[in-house]
């Protein structure tokens, strides 16, 4: 929280633009060279996407390739109008499944994770350290290591071609749950403490207190559970055709090949909008939180 | 009732254990008074268990079983492990490439991460927003990767290829290069896809770290004699932020482990001589298309194993340092 009011006090900034005293004019240089090159190798594929959805057809398979377009054109914007017509199910449905699951997800994340991040954080109760050691190791299992075992289980339950198969796996996620807990532990004791006095509830102290002074905490989760279920194609846990997400029917439209490049691209470009103007918004929150996200040895 | 059966059950735990009987009773006592702090745990708890801690267990039981998702499980003691490590040509191939990647893409792109952030600290603030984007653009792209199939394309009308057969006439390469089928050049494709896609919440923990640190103590370190920024960032900054560096190499390394899907989406399945194999992929081949599940877990347990004691190592490495 120090950090938002340091930005927003023209003075400190002022103060910290005069502390450059360690900056020599050459060494600038060589960052913002160095930023510029490897800022171009970042961005390359994303201008190149951006390139290429604008591109005619000519243009496409012109040789040598170039990486400029010369006659932008917004018709591959408009073909994926065409094509979505032609997909199994209508493309409504897909849309759909994607955002129901996307904010149902994102949603359920943030409440479960920070409402266990809370008790974690400020109360003392056995088992709490013992707890909050598994959520740490389970931390570094990043990927799709424990995918198959997942599948397993949801099989067993009945899960597989349901919402559930989807939305689950995704809300406990430790990620969440670390974040808060960092995050929360930066709140005062002594306004819990009066909030008890006053006879609230522990869920009540988490849901009026807590959970106002945590916003960039959740602002930040919401981006990265966002990122992650955006992106989700359900691949193991559906198999119904009207079940599946949006990357899935956008993968329908590429499958046309080569041709379809253009495409391809426009439609990537479509779903990576909504997560980088989350990221944009919740930006300056996520800097604040992520100062947290540390680990003790 | 419920009442009757806990008074029960105590009674029978001190009548067995009467040394523990009284610290028992304070402990559920303990547990009594805390019952909405457990309640509010649940939720996470639960779906937490049944999808990570049930998984790992799952993992591990069924490694020492064959499994065809069909038929019950049948015990076959080691005999997956054996024949991973003494028959499976292929298994060795993966271990080699995961830990390429875990062993190259790792640091570097941790190192890529903390200079990035240390860099993009000194930027003024809408362009330092900007730079924040530009870096963490891949890790909210989603399946945008996928253009680097055009990127490094196996034709000339890839851009690399293309750039490198027209402006490199001194014979550099006459013929296109094969980026993802040509098993030479597979892992290095995939590498460079792999450090494009790495900056994720590591690199965010650095900046946000790199930001925290008070900048009244930079003023008195250049009175104490500090002359340049790497002096500065030696002397100060590092110190200052050694909490954020730790989760960013945790987060870092584990994530290098798990490449696999992107090998799988580039390069196809199976890569040209298993060239792009690695532990992920030899999952999801004995998983999802061998349906071998206790094979496929006894590898996943290996892999787990494998991110577990690395990680070990680099906290160790990196607490150690100071």
């Amino acid at each position: 929280m120090q950090i938002g009011v340091y930005m927003k006090n023209p003075k400190k900034t002022r103060r910290s633009r005069a502390k450059k005293i360690n900056r020599s004019r050459r060494g600038n240089m060589l960052v913002f060279l160095m930023l510029l090159l490897l800022g171009g190798f970042m961005l390359l594929p994303v201008v190149y996407t951006i390139v290429q959805a604008f591109k005619p057809m000519e243009e496409l398979f012109l040789f040598p390739p170039r990486f400029t377009v010369v006659n932008p054109t917004v018709k591959n914007f408009k073909l994926i109008g065409q094509l979505i017509n032609n997909l199994w199910v209508p493309f409504s449905r897909y849309l759909f499944n994607s955002v129901f699951v996307s904010v149902a997800g994102t949603a359920g994340n943030v409440i479960i994770a920070s409402m266990a991040a809370y008790p974690l954080a400020k109360n003392n109760f056995p088992g709490k350290k013992l707890l909050f050691k598994i959520v740490m190791v389970a931390l570094l299992f990043s990927g799709g290591v424990l995918g198959l075992a997942q599948y397993i289980i949801m099989a067993k339950l009945h899960m597989i071609n349901t919402y559930w198969a989807l939305i689950l796996p995704s809300v406990a996620t430790p990620m969440g749950l670390f974040l808060m807990k960092q995050f929360m532990e930066g709140i005062s004791d002594s306004l819990l403490e009066a909030a008890r006095i006053d006879g609230m509830k522990e869920f009540g102290i988490y849901w009026n207190i807590v959970m106002p002074n945590v916003k960039p905490a959740w602002l930040t989760m919401i981006i990265f559970a966002f990122q992650g279920m955006w992106a989700m194609t359900g691949g193991n846990f559906i198999y119904k055709e009207e079940l599946k997400l949006l990357p899935t029917a956008l993968a329908q439209i590429q499958s046309g090949g080569i041709a379809r490049a253009g495409v391809s691209a426009a439609a990537n470009l479509l779903m990576f909008l909504p997560p980088v103007a989350i990221f944009l918004i919740t930006q300056s929150s996520i800097m604040e939180t992520m100062a947290h996200a540390g680990i003790k040895e | 009732m419920k009442e009757r059966t806990r008074t029960r059950l105590m009674w029978a735990y001190r009548v067995f254990f009467p040394k523990k009987a009284k610290r028992t009773r304070s402990l559920w006592v303990e547990i009594k008074m805390n019952r909405q702090n457990y309640l509010m745990l649940a939720p996470y708890f639960i779906l937490f268990t049944l999808f990570t801690v049930i998984p790992v267990a799952v993992s591990l039981v069924l490694g020492f079983t064959y499994f065809n998702m069909l038929e019950t499980p049948s015990f076959v003691g080691l005999s997956n492990y054996v024949s991973i490590f003494l028959n499976d040509e292929i298994f060795k191939i993966a271990v080699k490439n995961t830990f390429i990647f875990a062993l190259i893409t790792g640091p570097i792109s941790y190192i890529l991460c903390f200079i990035l952030a240390w860099f993009i600290n000194d930027l003024p603030k809408p362009l330092r927003t900007f730079m924040t984007l530009v870096f963490y653009a891949p890790s909210l792209s989603g399946n945008l990767y996928l253009i680097w199939q055009f990127i490094f394309s196996d034709d000339q009308y890839g851009l690399v290829n293309s750039f490198l057969m027209t402006f490199m006439d001194l014979g550099i390469t006459k013929e296109p290069v094969k980026w993802f089928t040509d098993e030479k050049y597979i892992m290095i494709a995939l590498i460079i896809v792999q450090l494009w896609l790495s900056l994720g919440a590591g690199f965010l923990a650095l900046e946000a770290g790199f930001k925290t640190v008070d900048t009244s103590i930079y003023e008195a370190g250049a009175i104490d004699g500090i002359r340049n920024r790497f002096q500065e960032l030696v002397y100060i900054t590092l110190p200052a932020m050694k909490r954020q560096m730790l989760f960013a190499a945790v987060m870092q390394i584990s994530s290098s482990f798990a490449v696999g899907n992107i090998s799988v989406q580039l390069c196809g399945f199976p890569s040209t001589n298993y060239g792009g194999h690695t532990i992920m992929t030899h999952i999801h081949d004995y998983g999802t298309i061998r349906y071998d599940m206790g094979y496929a877990c006894a590898l996943s347990t290996l892999l787990l194993m494998m991110m577990l004691i690395m990680n070990k190592l680099i906290t160790t490495v990196l607490v150690e340092k100071d």
